[in-house]
Formats: structure tokens, sequence, C-alpha cells
């Protein structure tokens, strides 16, 4: 048997390095949020015949007096040109402008308006936040006949706890794929961050369902030992789910097709490291919990 | 039997086409038969079909934003159903398989969500769905007046000439396309050539007899988007308020002003903030990745579980497809609407099905080793499994109520799917899956524990 909430003061300092790496990233170099988000407009084209330099879409595109445009080509024929929020006839414009260099066909538009991005902001923070009051809620509600040695909300805390660090390291690492790599925040993202919480949270509970169990069967001396026991015993089944989801998303990420592809990395990587936190994380911040409250009731009784 | 009957079902409504071609064929065979010509053939199977999203069959998702600003405060949801019945009536005439249009509040932001599924000229359905047409009546000014305009024109730069728009000849009157009470497309008798009857309310004609008494003689213009599309000259006062416009417009377009006119003026003006636009070329495209990727995945995880599982794999990989042909059956038959993201979600849901699956086996596995015999083992794998598998997706199943409550169009597909898999995942994983158990163990079995991938040795207590 391995001896992980023992040594649960390495998987700390490791998921504290990874968030730290990622909140050094927010902080340096931010988010990079796509047009859901920050408004503007984009659109995508594929070339007919051949696609032309960028340098010369670019000049056109100045000529008609749109500047602040940036182009990214994509696969053989496509490119990608973002803008401001433009208005529908700049942008039959744009295409218009476009046609004169070549033959296009437009494969998608994007327009989203400042205001839409806004409160798809707050709207988003507002999910997330609603999400893991709810999951504590439902936690504390099922766990509610084990109160001994821990109280039933802690293990609503502790998963949310795991949670949060579930969702932080992802966007740490698309804040840094993003700088590099021009990965975007978009609607898709915070669809993915919601579906790794409820991932993750699975993950969760199935260890603590075990610890349930095992506490009221009275197996291992202490709590500790009960929690290691019951991360032993679930760990075949967390790795072999999350394999068997990483090889789906695996397949829809090779061949998803482009639009898809971010977000079944960010799932991934969400579900990595959901199993991650739910084998070294969760459990163990019940002991350390545990441990402190053991504490703290020994300095009374010293005390008295 | 009931579970194998209704995946056999499901597959078909899946699938209609497998159905159909063996009933085809047998009605063939049955027919060279003469006894049995006489008895009615097999009926084909009843054909539905998914219902895809914008982003898989390409369209465009369109959000408006209203002025209310000059509404009175009690009556802006009055004014937007208004305006979502007068859209509704405009997008109706693209022709547009279930056209959506409804309003959405935030806040006190006021909107009109459109969306148009498989529009080839997105352009157009813009400009159409936006532009009301504007119908105007208009009489002549006098001479004097008219001079002055032109010479006003000739005195100007050429730079101001272009943004001159004052018109020389004729002015508006009180006659407007508010006063329409429908249009009609008629043709001439004599020269077959299409025009557009009018006819006018009470009021309206009451003001058309005004306007031609006052103008007999004189030409009174009818001005469509600004521009003079007919200048007829009046003959006598006309009253009835019925009038006709012939122009040099073709059928096509006649009817067209007929169907812009008769549905109508928007009751407050809209603006367009918010525009999604997927052409049909990208959308088959995804659409197809898609389904590859998500038939390479379901496969990967078949092999991964025989690999690992050995006969509850196998009996796994069978409920497996049983889930997956019932699911489907469900998105027909709901229908849900089947987007990029909620294709993503239902692949994650079979991942989530197997996981129900993976617990149960992992139990049972452990029953076994502890020594339990084969059938106490799968029961109590499947009791104790119960709990986690409930908890856990019931807590998924709180993240998507979360998400179609955020949703867009294409999260909402996303968290449906997902939840809609869930739950039939847990029916599959519980019912199905401990029926093909029991099923196939027999007392032999229990020597040959490897099926289920546990050594014999050393497991058996006594």
């Amino acid at each position: 048997m391995l001896n992980i909430v023992g040594k649960r003061k390495i998987f700390y300092g490791f998921s504290l390095a990874l968030i730290g790496a990622g909140i050094f990233s927010i902080i340096f170099w931010g988010l990079h949020f796509g047009i859901d988000f920050k408004g503007g407009s984009l659109i995508e084209i594929d070339w007919t015949e051949n696609r032309p330099e960028i340098s010369v879409v670019k000049d056109k595109l100045t000529s008609l007096d749109f500047k602040d445009v940036t182009i990214q080509p994509i696969g053989d024929k496509g490119m990608i040109l973002r803008l401001g929020d433009i208005s529908e006839e700049n942008h039959q414009k744009i295409l218009a402008g476009l046609r004169e260099i070549g033959q296009i066909e437009e494969k998608r538009f994007d327009s989203v308006g400042p205001i839409i991005g806004e409160e798809l902001k707050q709207r988003t923070y507002g999910a997330i936040l609603m999400v893991l009051f709810l999951i504590i809620v439902y936690i504390a509600f099922a766990f509610r006949k084990v109160s001994r040695p821990v109280a039933s909300w802690k293990y609503g805390f502790a998963a949310v706890i795991a949670l949060l660090h579930d969702v932080f390291i992802p966007t740490g690492i698309f804040s840094i794929l993003g700088h590099y790599l021009g990965a975007e925040i978009d609607l898709l993202f915070v669809t993915g961050l919601l579906t790794i919480l409820g991932f993750s949270v699975h993950d969760t509970i199935v260890v603590f369902d075990r610890i349930r169990e095992n506490l009221r069967k009275g197996v291992g001396k202490t709590f500790e030992e009960t929690a290691n026991i019951s991360i032993n015993q679930t760990m075949t089944r967390s790795i072999n789910t999350s394999l068997t989801v990483i090889l789906t998303l695996f397949a829809i990420y090779i061949f998803g097709g482009e639009n898809i592809r971010y977000f079944a990395l960010l799932l991934m990587i969400g579900i990595f490291f959901g199993t991650y936190s739910s084998i070294f994380v969760a459990s163990s911040l019940l002991v350390t919990s545990e441990v402190w409250r053991q504490k703290r009731i020994a300095k009374k009784i010293n005390n008295r | 039997m009931a579970i194998f009957l209704l995946a056999i079902f499901s597959g078909f409504v899946d699938y209609p086409k497998a159905w159909n071609k063996s009933v085809d064929w047998l009605n063939a065979k049955k027919n060279t038969i003469s006894a049995f010509k006489g008895l009615p053939n097999v009926p084909q199977f009843f054909n539905l079909s998914f219902r895809l999203g914008l982003d898989l069959q390409g369209g465009t998702h369109l959000v408006y934003e209203a002025d209310l600003s000059n509404i009175e405060k009690g009556k802006y949801s009055e004014s937007m159903q208004g305006v979502r019945d007068v859209i509704e009536r405009r997008v109706n005439l693209f022709g547009v398989t279930e056209p959506l249009v409804q309003v959405d509040t935030v806040g006190s932001h006021y909107r009109l969500i459109v969306e148009l599924a498989g529009v080839k000229d997105i352009h157009q359905a813009i400009a159409m769905i936006g532009e009301t047409p504007s119908l105007d009546f208009r009489e002549e000014k006098t001479q004097e007046e008219t001079n002055a305009i032109i010479e006003k024109f000739k005195s100007l730069s050429q730079e101001e000439q272009k943004t001159f728009n004052e018109d020389p000849y004729f002015k508006p009157t009180a006659l407007t396309g508010k006063y329409l009470k429908s249009a009609t497309l008629q043709f001439d008798p004599n020269t077959n050539k299409p025009s557009i009857g009018l006819e006018f309310n009470a009021e309206g004609a009451k003001l058309f007899e005004e306007i031609t008494l006052k103008n007999v003689g004189k030409r009174v213009a009818i001005y469509l988007d600004g521009s003079p599309i007919s200048t007829p000259v009046v003959q006598e006062a006309i009253s009835g308020g019925k009038a006709q416009i012939t122009g040099t417009f073709t059928i096509q377009e006649a009817k067209q002003l007929v169907q812009r006119m008769n549905a109508g003026a928007l009751p407050v003006p809209i603006k367009l903030i918010n525009q999604q636009s997927i052409g049909a070329s990208l959308g088959e495209k995804s659409l197809n990745q898609s389904l590859f990727a998500g038939l390479i995945g379901i496969l990967a995880v078949a092999a991964f579980m025989i690999a690992w599982y050995r006969l509850p794999g196998i009996l796994a990989v069978l409920s497996l497809l049983i889930y997956t042909v019932i699911t489907l059956f469900v998105f027909k038959l709901i229908p849900v609407t089947l987007t990029l993201a909620g294709i993503a979600g239902f692949v994650l849901s079979v991942g989530m099905a197997v996981d129900a699956n993976i617990l149960i086996f992992e139990r049972t596995k452990e029953e076994l080793r502890w020594g339990k015999s084969l059938g106490g083992a799968i029961d109590e794998g499947f009791k104790r499994a119960w709990t986690s598998i409930r908890d856990s997706n019931f807590s998924s199943l709180i993240t998507c109520a979360v998400l179609f409550w955020l949703g867009t169009s294409i999260i909402k597909g996303f968290a449906f799917t997902l939840a809609i898999g869930i739950l039939i995942s847990m029916f599959s994983a519980v019912f199905v899956t401990k029926n093909f158990l029991k099923l196939v163990i027999s007392e032999k079995m229990e020597e040959r524990l490897w099926l289920f991938g546990v050594k014999k040795t050393a497991n058996k207590k006594d």
C-alpha cells in the first residue's frame, strides 16, 4: 500500500508550485480573452486558390480604413481576421475588399458587442461560484450521517478546495498557452472548466464515499490510516476512469477538428489534475484539518 | 429481454435505413410467393432525424437590442412581443426550417434572439430582418418651390452636391405605410405585368381621398424606402381606400415587396449587437470530424475495458453499446439540438457511463478477492458502488443545471446532452450491466475467476 497521506506535504508542495506558476502567469501575462468576453469580431475565411501574403491582406484592410486587425493563418488556405466590434455593413465592406485580392469562402463570422461580453463575464463568475456553493451544500448533505471524527461540512469544504485547485491549474496553464500560442479564454473554455468541476467532484466523492464506508466498518486505527486505506482502495478505479475519459478526449483532440481542439486539451488537463487532486490532495486535507483539531484539543487539555 | 427490445427499437430509430432495407427485401421476397401475396406489406419505419445546431449545419445566431426609450414602462414586454411577432413573420419568409425567434431579458436590456439554421445568404437575411419597408405618399411641390431648390442645387460646389438631399419635386403627406391594411400581388389583365394592390384602413382611406381630391390632374408619388417607385397622375378623387402601384418590377420583386409590407413595421427600433455565423461547409466538416472522433473514442474505451476487465469488460462494452443506442434515440425523440459542444458532452457522458461500470467492477473484484462467491460479489459490488455513482452523478447534474442556466445555445446543448447522458448512464450501468452479468454467470465460472481479472490463487478464504 502506498503511503499517500503520510507524504501529503510533498503533494501539497507540488500543487502549490503549479498554482503559483499559474498565478504568476495570470499576473504577468493575464488571460487571453476571446471575443466572447471582450467584444470584437472574428472572420474566418478560406482562400479558394492561393493564400495571399498576410501583409497584402493587411494593406488592403488598412486602405479600407480598418487598421486594428490581427491576421492569423490557419490550415492550408484559411485565415482568421480579428477586429474590433464591426457593423454588418463594415463586415460586407471587408469581404468585398478581400474578394478584390482573390476568391474567398467565408466560413465563420462572429461579432460580439462589448456589453454582451461584459455581461457574459459576470454571468460566468456567477456560474462558477454557484456550482462551488451547490456542491458544498450537496456534499455536506450527502455526508450528513458521517460526523465523526470529521464534521460533514468539512468534506464539502475539502472537496471545494480540491475543486479550486482543479480550476486554477488549467486556467494557469491556459494563461501560459494564451501567451505563447494564442489559446483563448472563451465560452467553450468556461464550459470546459465547469465540466472539470463536475468531473473532479465525481472523483473526490468516490474517495470520500469509501472513507465514509470504512469509518462505519471501523477500518484503520486513526483517521489518517482510514483515509490512506480508502485512497489506495479507490485508486485503480480513479485512474482507470480518468484514463478512459482521457482516451475519448484524446480522440476528440486529434480528430475533432480545429474548433474544439483546445476544449479537448483543457478537459484532458483538468481531468488529469482532477484525479490527481482527489487522490493526493482532497482526503489529505481532511486529515490535515483533523490533525489540527486534535492539536487544539490537546492544547486545551494541557492548558487546564 | 425488455432491455433488448428497447435497444433494438431504439437502434432502428437511430438508423432507420437498416429497418427499411430489410423490410424492402422482405416485401420483395414475400410478393414472389403467391400464397403470401394477399398479405399487406410490412410498413417502413418512421424516419426521425437528428436536429443539428447552427455550428453543425451552418447558419446564423443574431442578437438584437431593442430601444425602448420611447415606450411606456408598463408596456415593455407587450412591445417586445410585437417586435417578436413582426420579426417572426419576416423570418418565415426565408423558408428556413424551424427558425428561432425569442425575447431575452437581461437586467434592463430587452433583446431579441434570432437563430436561422441553414441560411445560405446570411447577409441578405440580416438585411431583411433589420429593415422595414417604408412606404409613403408624396404630392407635387409648386413650380416655384421646385425651381428654388434646383437653383440652390446648382449654386453648390460639387462636394456639397453629393450630400444634398432635398427633393425638388415632391413633398411628404401624412399618408404612410402605417395606414396600410394589406398589400396584394396583382397582375394587369392587359399587359400581364405585376403590380401591388394596397388597401388602407379607415383613417388611411380618408387621407388618401383628401390627397387625391387636392391633387386632381397632378402627380402623386409613391415612395418606397425613400425613392419614388411610381408617379401616377391623379384622374379623380379616389374613395374606398384602395390604390395600386405599378412599377417596373419583376414578379419576384413584387412578391417580396408584398410580403414585406404585410409583415408590418417594427413597433420599436432594434440594433444588431451580436452575430455568429457559420458557413455550411465548415458545419459539415465539423460534424464529420466530431462524429469520427466520437467513434474512435468509443472504440478506444471499448478496447481498454475488454483488456482490463475481461468478461465483465465485454459485458460493459455491450451495455455501453446499448447506452449509446438509447441515448441517441432519446436525442432524436426530444429532440435535442446537437451542437459541436453537445457531441463533446455526449462523448464525455460515455466516459461517465464507463465510470459507473468501472466502479462496480472494481468493487466486485475486491469482494471476490475477499472470498465472496461470484453471485454475492456481484450483488455486493453493485450495492456498494451505488452510493458513489449516485453522489458523483448528482453533483455532475448540478453542474449541468448551472451550465444550462448560464447558457447561450451552444453551452445549453452541451449541458443538456451531458445531463441526459448521465441519467441514461445510471440506468445502463445499474440495470443493463447487472442483468447481463447475472445472465452469463454460472457455477463453473467460480473456477475461472481470471475471466474477471482476479487471480484465483490465494484469494479463496478456505
